[in-house]
């Protein structure tokens, strides 16, 4: 069962029972694919490898597995949510590589030796990541759909600002710094349809505050 | 999602190779908007060549003291580059008033200029269109058309091309360098890129089947004042209804290139040998021709306002 890599069950695991077990993933025998690597017939699986949250991971997948898919049905990491599944809604953001995607716009066998952070890997109850913490603070939701993409999203958007990312509303494309403004525009990707979203800008600007 | 078979791309010319021998294979680098519409099977390619392999994602400088920049060079990294934000800024403006900051840190130079249109019509497949099935007619033009084309159509499809970096990249002159099936490498100016729908909207650009881009090249900055001012019914991550941009230089001339417009970036090089005569002479000549429809009648309206704008701010910022 995934959920013991992780160190417990998940809600989803109890009440997915046994199928559960059917969609766990599966060791692949063969090496990393290369280069040049094909899978032979449409709907024959590859072997692909990557980091979850730290851990290594090889799964056997059909070519047409999101990374969202292979996340949340394969690995049984259910925190990252499937909202619109067309990249407009941004409940399926997570972090690749240290950089924000929308998990349902990218095919799982794309990210051989990947490290991939869900927001599983973020925190956890027990120990909750600062961004988190100050969702909770300042009620930065409401029925809590889109909190682990906006989480997720939150995070990455601080290290873009701090590498000197511009954006839309940036005056002076060579000086890069933080505002509320700046929170709106880069946020734009993550929709709360309970428009949560004055609460989250200021859970975003006390961690802001908290890291410079 | 239809099934499909993939491979990892191993060099450009094999990967283009790939392409002609496979019949229905697609390229796939950032995926953001191939596999949306693979989603709806609105693109069922039987074969997925990831370019991703390939680097293809240095900004270099050229001999001629402008940019190379690699077709894998992601929309985030582009915008931000150095050189990028000090001598084309109009080309980082661009990119960052398009798509969200996901989108961006996926999306792909090559597969922006690439894109499909988000003409409704197109994304339903209950309804004909030219674009997605060739000669099943086009429903958008007696449909809702707010958001389509007023220049370049055809009867046959009145879809706009969605890009906003490609705008800049029009105004800048740019040229994209491909890899054919051949092996042989070619240099297209963007003007000669995007084609007009005519009676054969489903073919949208100047490439041959295969073919794989693998950079874009700028020439040497222009300096000046660079604008892009965009339009669009929401603050961020929208389409263009309109957008401008602009080239102001320091003896009074300037250049315009147009999105949400047309099917591809708008530029008419009368329209900017008139520049000095103020927003309204360059309008009458780069509106010249426009077929509206009760809906997206107002574009020409606001394609004026929105040259004018862009003069104001110049004056502003003298």
């Amino acid at each position: 069962m995934t959920s013991d890599k992780y160190g417990g069950i998940s809600r989803r695991a109890v009440l997915g029972g046994s199928a559960a077990a059917c969609a766990a993933p599966v060791v692949a025998s063969a090496g990393a694919p290369v280069r040049g690597e094909r899978s032979g017939r449409p709907g024959a699986t590859l072997p692909v490898t990557f980091k979850v949250n730290g851990k290594e991971l090889h799964l056997n997948l059909d070519p047409r597995t999101t990374l969202l898919d292979a996340l949340r049905e394969h690995l049984r990491l259910t925190g990252t949510k499937k909202g619109c599944d067309h990249g407009q809604c941004g409940a399926c953001t997570v972090i690749v590589d240290g950089r924000r995607i929308n998990s349902c716009l990218t095919l799982a066998v794309m990210h051989e030796g990947d490290d991939v952070t869900t927001i599983e890997g973020l925190g956890t109850p027990e120990r909750l990541h600062p961004m988190q913490r100050a969702f909770v603070i300042h009620d930065g939701y409401q029925c809590g759909y889109c909190t682990p993409g906006q989480i997720c999203s939150a995070v990455a958007m601080l290290d873009e600002i701090e590498a000197g990312v511009p954006s839309h509303v940036t005056e002076d494309l060579a000086r890069v710094s933080f505002s509320d403004a700046e929170v709106r525009e880069r946020m734009s990707g993550n929709i709360c349809r309970c428009a949560a979203y004055s609460n989250i800008v200021a859970a975003i600007r006390d961690v802001a505050g908290e890291n410079s | 999602m239809r099934p499909f078979t993939y491979e990892r791309a191993a060099s450009p010319a094999a990967a283009a190779r790939a392409a002609a021998a496979h019949q229905g294979a697609r390229f796939i680098a950032g995926g953001t908007n191939l596999l949306d519409l693979m989603k709806l099977q609105i693109e069922t390619p039987a074969h997925l060549i990831d370019v991703n392999p390939l680097g293809l994602d240095q900004v270099e400088e050229t001999a001629q003291g402008g940019l190379r920049i690699g077709a894998l060079v992601r929309n985030t990294d582009l915008a931000a580059h150095k050189r990028v934000r000090r001598d084309y800024p109009v080309l980082s403006r661009a990119l960052l008033a398009g798509a969200s900051a996901q989108l961006r840190n996926k999306a792909t130079t090559a597969g922006n200029l690439l894109q499909r249109t988000r003409c409704p019509y197109f994304y339903d497949t209950s309804k004909p269109c030219n674009k997605r099935r060739p000669g099943s007619g086009c429903a958008a033009i007696k449909g809702f058309n707010r958001n389509l084309a007023i220049l370049g159509t055809s009867e046959a499809c009145i879809a706009t091309h969605p890009s906003d970096m490609a705008v800049a990249m029009r105004l800048l002159d740019a040229v994209v360098e491909t890899v054919a099936p051949d092996g042989s490498a070619r240099a297209i100016p963007i003007a000669n890129f995007h084609r007009l729908p005519g009676d054969t909207p489903h073919i949208e650009t100047a490439l041959v089947p295969g073919e794989l881009i693998t950079a874009v090249t700028l020439p040497r900055p222009l300096g000046g004042t660079q604008i892009y001012r965009k339009v669009r019914d929401r603050a961020s991550y929208a389409f263009a209804l309109v957008s401008v941009a602009a080239i102001f230089g320091k003896d009074g001339g300037a250049r315009f290139a147009f999105g949400g417009l047309a099917p591809r970036p708008w530029r008419i090089d009368a329209a900017d040998a008139v520049a000095r005569n103020g927003p309204d002479a360059v309008a009458d000549i780069a509106l010249a021709g426009a077929t509206t429809t009760p809906l997206n009648g107002f574009k020409t309206d606001l394609t004026r306002r929105t040259l004018a704008a862009l003069y104001a701010e110049r004056e502003a910022r003298k």
